[in-house]
């Protein structure tokens, strides 16, 4: 019963890695704590293995949908152990709370600019909310602003 | 590929592992929502981006917890990535019909919450 529930969350974790391209462990971690009663660490483990074969199926979906730039991710995914070592010393070094608070300033900063997008209306001319699949990213639009380009 | 947005890219995913070191919350986090901000990426192009670079970022770090600390449940891992793997099929096939938009409204949400919790949890 407790493996059919987790089951359950688990294809929620997955739907929600569908939707908005997160690798669900946000969801899968705690069906394995809560209702499975593993360990934090062997659930967060376990996770990551979900993580890397749901993220494939779901890459391979969104391929097939031309909504993949396989260049960037590869960018994106090959620097990122670079940066778990820069957190890990930062986390290690640097007090939490600051840490806690920069990040979270920076996550309401996206929240902003996200949401500043959805409430724009649209330019009829451009389909810019909808483009065709396999279209690519648009040009950026200059050069980046706030964090990533500090 | 210019060298700005190379080193853009870098940052982005720097920033991502970094997030991820800190506070064990994925990268996909981090990536979707810069993906759209500051490359101009639609959501649909910018989760589908993300998800490729998360298996990366994944397979790493579960080799690493398997390889080197083995605290990789396999058997439980397999049979819940069965479902898991439905659902994600099923959430690409529904974002696909769902106004682009929505996708960035959903992510918001999540970003304000995962916000307030790294602030008073």
């Amino acid at each position: 019963m407790d493996l059919a529930l987790a089951a359950l969350l688990c294809a929620l974790g997955g739907c929600v890695a569908g939707l908005i391209g997160v690798g669900g462990g946000i969801i899968f971690v705690p069906a394995m704590t809560i209702v499975l009663s593993k360990g934090q660490v062997e659930a967060e483990a376990t996770s990551l293995l979900m993580i890397a074969l749901v993220s494939l199926v779901g890459t391979w979906r969104q391929k097939r949908y031309g909504n993949v730039n396989l260049r960037d991710a590869l960018l994106i995914g090959l620097l990122s152990p670079v940066g778990v070592v820069i957190g890990v010393v930062a986390a290690n070094n640097l007090p939490e709370r600051a840490l806690r608070i920069g990040f979270a300033i920076l996550l309401l900063y996206m929240a902003a600019r996200l949401l500043r997008r959805v409430f724009t209306p649209d330019d009829p001319g451009s389909g810019a909310s909808s483009p065709p699949a396999g279209a690519g990213p648009a040009p950026a639009p200059g050069p980046p602003s706030g964090p990533a380009g500090s | 590929m210019g060298s700005r947005r190379i080193w853009s890219l870098a940052a982005v995913g720097t920033l991502a592992g970094a997030f991820s070191g800190l506070f064990g919350v994925g990268g996909g986090t981090v990536i979707v929502p810069m993906l759209i901000a500051l490359f101009a990426y639609g959501e649909r192009l910018a989760t589908g981006t993300s998800l490729a670079a998360i298996v990366i970022i994944a397979v790493l770090a579960a080799a690493l917890h398997g390889g080197i600390y083995g605290k990789v449940d396999l058997d439980t891992g397999l049979i819940l990535t069965v479902p898991a793997i439905a659902g994600v099929i099923f959430g690409t096939a529904l974002q696909q019909r769902i106004p682009e938009k929505a996708v960035s409204l959903i992510f918001s949400v999540l970003l304000i919450g995962v916000a307030i919790e790294m602030v008073v949890g």
